[in-house]
């Protein structure tokens, strides 16, 4: 089969060779009833478009939010979202669970 | 992530060779592991490799716990492969569905009028007999084969060989009474104690008849033979 969609590598590829900035989010961590198993890569552009989950859809503009960060200044972080959060009613995991998140720019 | 990195990463993929990527999370020093060695900014101890070495034959990404969680480790191991016997119908919706959910899809026929490009566009055709294609292929502990010809002179080539196999998941299409004379011809190779590893009738029993909907019952029964035998 020809190169899927999703496919999140080939993607920070492309954006790569266009010449955009690009951040890797990973899931490292998980506990409880968290939807994304640990490896789950989240790509994000300078411009905003991201490919690929770490969450089920819970955290997604909050990760990208850091990652365009990330981008701007090349320092990787580490990221923890759950129910104990203090903005768990705003961007935390309906599900409950926690998860924690490497952001990394791809050089 | 070092650009290299990535292309090492993608060129393991294109290969169906599995890799690793170690990331030390205080400071985001990256080396990757092959499974032999070990190259880049962080070294890992030998407890750390064996440690590794399990994560990734397992295609599991996790922390290390010999590194008390400061170095994460996330396995990009190939896709589990899915070989379909007969370039028919239910393949036809089969094989996208099982390329979706990540499986690398090969599908086998050597009647030329079924196994044809415009069938089946995009997917990995092999027009040899069953025998001597699964040779070629090679079958392992992750690989299923599901055969759907309804014709034992190339379904029947197919079961012997995976039978005698590591496979994960043996499937094959046709009812129970199909069944029952397929393992008396298997008796005659001598295979019928290992028959029991033929998921007959093919696929969980979601109640559809259509094409697409077999497709989606076979797919499921070989995710779920799949991750019965992995540690989740």
């Amino acid at each position: 089969m020809a190169e899927a969609v999703t496919d999140v590598l080939a993607q920070v590829r492309r954006w790569r060779e266009a010449g955009k900035g690009v951040a890797l989010a990973t899931v490292v961590g998980t506990w409880g009833s968290s939807p994304c198993q640990a490896g789950s890569h989240l790509a994000v552009s300078e411009d905003s478009g991201f490919m690929g989950s770490v969450s089920g859809g819970c955290i997604e503009g909050a990760v990208v939010t850091e990652a365009l960060q990330v981008i701007a200044d090349g320092r990787p972080r580490q990221l923890e979202f759950g129910v104990t959060d203090e903005m768990a009613w705003s961007i935390g995991l309906a599900c409950g669970g926690k998860v924690q998140i490497y952001v990394e720019r791809v050089e | 992530m070092k650009r290299d990195h990535l292309e090492q990463i993608l060129a393991a993929q294109a290969q169906k060779r599995p890799i690793a990527l170690a990331t030390r999370l205080a400071d985001g020093g990256q080396s990757l592991y092959d499974g032999a060695t070990c190259t880049g900014a962080v070294a890992l101890s030998a407890e750390q490799l064996a440690e590794a070495h399990g994560l990734l034959v397992a295609g599991r990404s996790a922390s290390l716990a010999a590194s008390r969680g400061a170095i994460f480790l996330r396995s990009y191991a190939p896709p589990a492969k899915l070989v379909v016997i007969g370039a028919v119908h239910i393949a036809q919706f089969l094989a996208p569905m099982a390329a979706l959910a990540g499986f690398e899809v090969i599908v086998i026929d050597p009647r030329r009028a079924f196994a044809t490009e415009a069938r089946f566009p995009g997917v990995t055709l092999v027009t040899e007999w069953p025998g001597p294609a699964l040779a070629r292929i090679g079958l392992n502990d992750h690989t299923a084969v599901v055969t759907l010809t309804h014709d034992p002179k190339l379904d029947d080539p197919a079961l012997c060989a995976a039978l005698q196999s590591p496979v994960f998941y043996i499937g094959a299409l046709g009812s129970a009474r199909t069944h029952a004379k397929r393992i008396e011809r298997l008796r005659e190779h001598g295979l019928a104690e290992l028959a029991p590893r033929i998921h007959a009738p093919v696929g969980l029993d979601l109640g559809g008849r259509a094409a697409a909907e077999i497709a989606v019952s076979v797919l499921a029964q070989v995710i779920q033979e799949r991750y019965r035998r992995a540690p989740r």
